[in-house]
């Protein structure tokens, strides 16, 4: 008898299904509603809000983090740019003063060679005037001597 | 003998009897329509005060009704799909919500103490009306959701793979709703029964680790159904290609 109340007879029982059924059923959805505008639908406003507004500020760190990674590579080439422009300059100004040396150096060297050589000839030409002015003057030495010799006889 | 002794106890405990209010000629369980209130009014009393002065920076109870929030839109936003779970998810939640504040409800607060003329206070989820009505919610819930997002088409989804299936999917239209009530109502009644019996037998100390099995068992029951109504409301709105 109690087990048969137990489970349920037309009085009570576990499994006595009466009109609490609907009624619940109408309950819960009354507390969908009530849910939903106390609850969901604010609280939702307030979270995709912050969302949006994170995700607007992320978006906005972005850009503005690959605009100044964009600006730092500008910086970087230009840098890079000068420094080469800066090097190609001075190589140039070796080169020119390399160049303007051996110019000069090769200017005095034949200015140098010129004097020398001149020099040399206007040795050559006293040499050799002095020793025709000598073998005159020893052949008219000799002439004297012969002529004084002939002279005396 | 042990099991006649067995069975006086359960009746000690007031298996099955309620708490009758008369309405008309109809005949409602009162105490299930009492303790719901008072719970529910315990939740919305909690969510106006945490809802009451909405700030950027979430503070106290605020943040507590926001992970809510979270926890329930992540539940239904994987279940249903990115698509339309938005219209699903006060539903969800509500379901979630109830289910949970019934069963937290019905297990940490001593209800016995308050003696009622016929039957006892309890969880609502308890009573096999509070989970059909759950249940029946669900059912109604996914065939509208299928009818309203792909119209007739909706019943593709009865011989989707193959025409074989039809039988079975029309059968899983009266388990889906007979499993959802009867999981939640046999877990609860059972947590219930489980820990009225070991207090009648031991009311020292050896209860407490049973309780604190069932509070477990109540979140988990929560978290079953709600994912179980999203899942069937998700299948419902898939389309099949």
């Amino acid at each position: 008898m109690l087990a048969f109340n137990f489970f349920g007879a037309t009085e009570g029982g576990l499994f006595d299904i009466n009109a609490t059924l609907p009624l619940m059923a109408i309950q819960v959805v009354a507390l969908t509603y009530i849910l939903n505008a106390l609850f969901f639908k604010p609280v939702g406003n307030v979270v995709e809000k912050r969302e949006k507004f994170v995700s607007n500020n992320i978006l906005e760190a972005k850009n503005k983090l690959s605009e100044v990674e964009k600006l730092e590579s500008d910086l970087l080439s230009q840098l890079q740019s000068a420094r080469s422009e800066a090097q190609r300059i001075v190589s140039d100004a070796e080169n020119e003063s390399d160049k303007l040396y051996k110019e000069a150096l090769e200017l005095a060297n034949n200015e140098a060679n010129a004097s020398k050589e001149k020099a040399r000839l206007e040795i050559e030409s006293q040499t050799s005037a002095a020793r025709e002015q000598l073998s005159k003057q020893a052949t008219d030495l000799s002439e004297l001597i012969v002529n004084r010799l002939i002279l005396e006889k | 003998m042990f099991f006649n002794s067995l069975l006086t106890n359960f009746a000690a405990l007031e298996v099955g009897q309620h708490l009758y209010w008369q309405i008309g000629n109809i005949r409602i369980h009162g105490q299930v329509f009492l303790t719901s209130w008072i719970l529910l009014g315990a939740l919305l009393i909690f969510i106006s005060l945490g809802t009451k002065k909405m700030e950027n920076d979430p503070k106290g109870l605020q943040n507590l009704l926001e992970f809510l929030w979270d926890y329930i839109r992540d539940l239904a936003r994987t279940q249903i799909g990115e698509k339309v779970y938005r219209d699903w998810m006060p539903f969800i939640g509500t379901l979630f919500l109830f289910v949970f504040v019934s069963n937290w409800g019905g297990a940490l607060i001593p209800w016995r103490l308050i003696k009622l003329p016929s039957g006892e206070l309890g969880a609502p989820t308890a009573d096999i009306n509070t989970t059909i009505a759950l249940a029946l919610l669900v059912s109604l819930s996914y065939f509208y959701a299928g009818l309203s997002n792909k119209g007739w088409r909706y019943f593709e989804y009865y011989v989707h793979p193959t025409p074989i299936m039809l039988p079975f999917k029309i059968l899983e239209d009266f388990t889906k709703p007979l499993s959802l009530s009867f999981r939640l109502f046999g877990n609860i009644l059972a947590d219930e029964l489980v820990v009225g019996v070991l207090v009648f037998l031991v009311p020292l100390i050896l209860p407490i680790p049973v309780m604190f099995l069932g509070l477990f068992t109540s979140a988990i029951q929560a978290l079953i159904f709600a994912t179980l109504a999203a899942y069937y409301i998700g299948e419902a709105v898939e389309e099949h290609h």
